[in-house]
């Protein structure tokens, strides 16, 4: 016979605390072994949600399920195809980042980007006309996550523009990204001026194909594999790219120089991904995408899956709640600035690129890319004390990533909306800044967090999910 | 005098280490009194008794500060002695930097994680403790809930939790346990020996083992398991384990149940269940016409053919004896007991004891709906108040702890002509204040001295809860309350009884022998 209470009145206790800490106080006056808990009272108006959330007998074997298949889930980059044909992208609809929006609450990026569109698209002369046809609504808007796809800063997908394709296997999922356009006057920071959209024409015309060709010669190429080498070499997978970039390309250079094109176009293809040190971010993302993925329709489980922004509203939502989007106004992010920009050009944040922290890297990776901090203006123990802290709101570890200054541990992968809750620990998100005016394009880089209401609605929602108030 | 009032947000701190800060800044230079404390409604009141206005919209969770100094310097000194202790409470796990450790946990599942536990303790406010817990039921380990205002369907909820994963939930409003020798939230220092202890109250639990330790005889482990696990709702849940637990543990030779006045029919279903187990099991469980806690641990050693011994008491010394009930000289005094516990099973036992001698006796946590009292908890009646009650400790320190509302009783009770005696408890080990004897032996000389400005004499008494081996010193701090002037026993029941007899001016219309728990007088 086992004995009874897993043999607790037989062994020598060892003691966890949370309250008072005079107690904790007197066992250690025994020589008890205490683990004390910083405990805090969580976020106001949630602690009846909590109760219910925390008693539904579901959700530890659930969250254990969404964390190994989020850890499972493969990421092969397997093809490059204009979105009207991978995503089924119909002209007069144009994908965004973050949760759902329109136009009269669009922020000044996003509407710069769309405005951007119109003119690749041919489907506008002018900017104005642009910003009328987009204003009388002519043109669908609809988020990238609602397509399984995911866009860096505005995030805008237009049908003619290319995409990469990354395939879970393991899940039988796929996810995709835009190509990534490099820094400074670009589309995804609203910038649309004429370099914006013909670089966008040249990316069509020369980039796409040229990629599409190496890859199919070369690939698939599993980018999971480059994410955790990448971590290990000092890139976090959100603002840092170098290494990841330099390896993808590694990967795809003997194909493209062997490409059918002219050596001028080659060498131009390879000079422009090669100069960009977010090459590899729009593979970065829909990789992490297809973890989340994995993750999603798990009944009972308070594990996020998405994590996104639209410059306007921050969206989160999570295994246990479907597609349901819990939303409130985005943050401003806080960092450093290019040239003479400064806090009051700073648009608030916008992007799907918290994808990355979603799956387990980017913010959450952050004590693997310690120079990252020199990026957001912070220091090196920042940067540590960052990862160990989403430890905290995690559900667990990645298998795959892992950073090496903390002994090879995991990345915290899983953020659980339970713990946000009653922690008050929000998911730090590394990012960019794109400029509060249509049409300015990066002005910085900094740290932000969702607003904790994200996550307070979730929870009552979630609670509502497990049966009892 | 200069007042100072603020209200600071998002900083919370646990009654206990406030109560600490409190006095800290009380302390300080020019500061006449000082009050900071998280601003629950029982703390709004505090403060606003002390004739602060507390502006509208204050929640539960912000930190007040009410600063009462003799100028504006007074005012400067109190807040610099706040921030330093403030200061201070930051654990050390939230100020390390750089390389070093990695933060303290923030949940405590992820504390049992890290620490590899086998065993948690939850002491939070009660409307964050059933979250807690089962985070700590999640990791599967066993739990003591200390926390009180826990509802009844989250015990409930808890306890079946835990017992589809074979472990424990004690409590909630679990004070007391001992598990393989290591005392755990308010306990006595007691030798290991062969009996175990199953108890639905904390500080019967404390009497059981201090009667047990004077009597010589050790505890192999104490199993609280919450005040309410024997009500009908709860139906025994955690009691049902914690015998199973005792029955195959090989260091247990006889089992004791404490409780609190048990609904009878989970009573019945529990006597039949330990039947079975194999290992005697005795049981010590309040109710009228139930033998008192003392009466019962007599019984067992009785059955264990050992000798009951005297229980230790300590004579009040002091030039008028109380024992010596009236002053002659005086002639006048009040009619009625009161009763100031901090323990809700001693308070229990002494409303059964003196009840089936005086009638019903009013009280916070009566023995009958129609006997509680106001929210004032005053009457011109026998009063028995329990002060570790869930109502007067929602945002506060228990009074073992912190015995500030207890001692503001004993003073308005020296000057209450209608109190003819004070009982009161004090119960020392682990977890309670540290040194509790002087201030309650200070508030006892100074009733006794407003009684006998009053022109009454005011007999007072103590049921003295402790073991030769507590951190207090229990025969330093009987000695401190004797010389005050206090009768003091170890047997509760015992205490109840000697106030009892000093009450002897009782007039025949208020002597009755009828039913405790109310009816006729």
């Amino acid at each position: 016979m086992t004995s009874p209470l897993h043999g607790l009145l037989a062994a020598d206790p060892v003691l966890a605390t949370a309250g008072a800490s005079m107690f904790a106080d007197a066992l250690r006056d025994q020589a008890v072994v205490v683990t004390e808990t910083d405990w805090q009272p969580p976020l106001d108006g949630t602690a009846a949600h909590l109760t219910a959330v925390l008693g539904d007998a579901r959700r530890a074997d659930a969250n254990a399920v969404a964390l190994q298949r989020m850890t499972a889930a493969g990421a092969d980059f397997v093809d490059v195809r204009p979105a009207s044909e991978a995503l089924g992208l119909e002209r007069g609809t144009f994908l965004h980042a973050g949760p759902p929006i329109e136009w009269d609450r669009a922020s000044g990026p996003l509407r710069g980007a769309l405005i951007g569109a119109m003119l690749f698209e041919g489907m506008a002369d002018t900017p104005e006309a642009a910003e009328a046809a987009l204003s009388r609504g002519d043109v669908e808007l609809e988020p990238c996550h609602h397509r399984d796809a995911v866009g860096p800063m505005a995030g805008v997908i237009s049908p003619s523009m290319w995409v990469y394709e990354l395939r879970d296997e393991v899940h039988d999922h796929t996810s995709w990204c835009s190509l990534n356009e490099g820094l400074g006057k670009v589309l995804r920071y609203g910038a649309y001026g004429p370099e914006v959209i013909d670089r966008l024409h040249w990316m069509n015309s020369v980039l796409g194909p040229l990629l599409q060709q190496a890859i199919r010669a070369a690939g698939p190429i599993d980018v999971k594999s480059i994410i955790a080498q990448m971590l290990q070499m000092g890139d976090e997978g959100h603002n840092r790219n170098r290494a990841g970039s330099l390896m993808l390309l590694r990967e795809l250079l003997p194909s493209l120089i062997v490409a059918e094109a002219s050596s001028a176009d080659i060498a131009e293809a390879v000079r422009f991904s090669g100069a960009n040190e977010h090459f590899f971010l729009n593979l970065g993302m829909p990789a992490c995408k297809l973890s989340t993925l994995a993750a999603e329709g798990i009944a009972g489980s308070t594990v996020v899956t998405t994590m996104a922004r639209n410059g306007t509203d921050f969206g989160i939502r999570t295994a246990g709640t479907g597609a349901q989007w819990f939303t409130g106004p985005a943050n401003t992010p806080e960092g450093l600035f290019l040239g003479s920009y400064g806090p009051d050009d700073a648009n608030p944040d916008i992007g799907d690129s918290a994808i990355t922290e979603t799956a387990g890297i980017g913010g959450f990776a952050m004590a693997a890319a310690p120079a990252i901090v020199r990026f957001v203006g912070g220091d090196v123990p920042l940067a540590l004390r960052a990862t160990r802290t989403m430890y905290e709101i995690t559900v667990g570890e990645h298998t795959a990533y892992q950073v090496p200054i903390l002994e090879f541990r995991g990345t915290p992968t899983g953020i659980d909306v339970s713990a946000v809750v009653r922690t008050g620990i929000l998911p730090q998100i590394n990012t960019g800044m794109a400029g509060r005016v249509a049409g300015t394009g990066q002005v910085g880089a900094g740290l932000v967090t969702p607003p904790a209401e994200c996550f307070t609605q979730a929870i009552a929602a979630l609670a509502a999910a497990a049966g009892t108030p | 005098m200069t007042d100072h009032l603020e209200v600071r947000s998002g900083a919370y701190y646990d009654s206990v280490s406030l109560m600490q800060v409190s006095r800290q800044v009380a302390g300080a230079p020019g500061v006449a009194a000082a009050q900071v404390a998280m601003a629950t409604e029982l703390n709004l009141d505090v403060i606003a008794g002390m004739g602060f206005s507390v502006p509208a919209g204050v929640q539960p969770n912000d930190l007040v500060v009410a600063i009462r100094a003799e100028d504006e310097n007074g005012v400067a000194s109190g807040l610099t002695a706040l921030e330093t202790a403030l200061a201070a409470l930051r654990s050390a796990g939230s100020q390390a930097g750089g390389f070093g450790e990695a933060p303290a946990p923030r949940t405590l599942g992820r504390a049992v994680a890290v620490g590899a536990a086998n065993l948690a303790l939850v002491s939070v406010p009660g409307q964050y403790a059933t979250v807690e817990a089962y985070d700590a039921i999640d990791r599967g380990v066993s739990v003591m809930l200390f926390s009180d205002n826990v509802p009844v369907e989250d015990e409930v909820r808890l306890k079946d939790a835990a017992a589809a994963r074979d472990i424990l939930v004690m409590g909630p409003d679990c004070g007391t346990a001992v598990v393989a020798g290591v005392a755990l939230g308010f306990a006595n220092v007691v030798e290991r020996g062969p009996v175990g202890i199953v108890a639905a109250s904390g500080t019967g639990a404390q009497q059981a083992m201090a009667l047990l330790d004077a009597a010589g005889l050790g505890v192999s482990h104490c199993l609280g398991v919450g005040g309410r696990d024997l009500s009908a709702t709860v139906g025994g849940r955690s009691t049902r384990q914690a015998l199973a637990a005792l029955a195959a543990d090989e260091s247990t030779e006889a089992i004791i149940v404490v409780s609190k006045p048990p609904a009878a029919q989970v009573l019945a279903d529990l006597e039949a269940y330990a039947g079975e187990l194999g290992k005697p099991v005795h049981w010590a469980t309040l109710g009228t016409g139930r033998p008192d806690l003392t009466a019962a641990v007599e019984a067992f050693l009785e059955a264990r053919g050992q000798a009951v011994p005297t229980w230790p008491s300590w004579p009040a010394h002091d030039s008028r004896d109380p024992l010596d009930p009236l002053d002659a000289a005086t002639g006048a005094s009040g009619r009625y007991l009161r009763g100031l516990f901090c323990g809700g099973t001693l308070a229990d036992e002494a409303m059964l004891v003196a009840g089936a001698q005086l009638g019903g006796i009013r009280s916070n946590i009566p023995l009958a709906p129609e006997l509680a009292l106001d929210a004032d908890l005053r009457a011109d009646d026998h009063v028995v108040i329990d002060f570790g009650d869930d109502g007067l400790t929602r945002g506060r320190a228990h009074p073992m702890i912190d015995p500030t509302l207890r001692l503001e009783r004993v003073a308005a009770e020296g000057s209450d002509p209608t109190c003819g005696v004070l009982l009161l408890d004090l119960v020392l080990g682990h977890g309670a204040h540290p040194d509790p004897g002087p201030e309650l032996a200070d508030a006892i000389r100074g009733a006794r001295e407003a009684a006998r400005s009053g022109g009454r004499e005011l007999p007072v008494v103590v049921s003295l809860t402790g073991t030769r081996g507590d951190p207090q010193d229990l025969a330093a701090t009987a000695a401190a309350l004797s010389a005050a002037g206090a009768s003091v026993h170890l047997s509760n029941a015992e205490a109840t009884r000697t106030a009892l007899s000093l009450l002897s001016d009782l007039p025949a219309d208020l002597l009755s022998d009828t039913d405790p728990l109310g009816g006729p007088r």
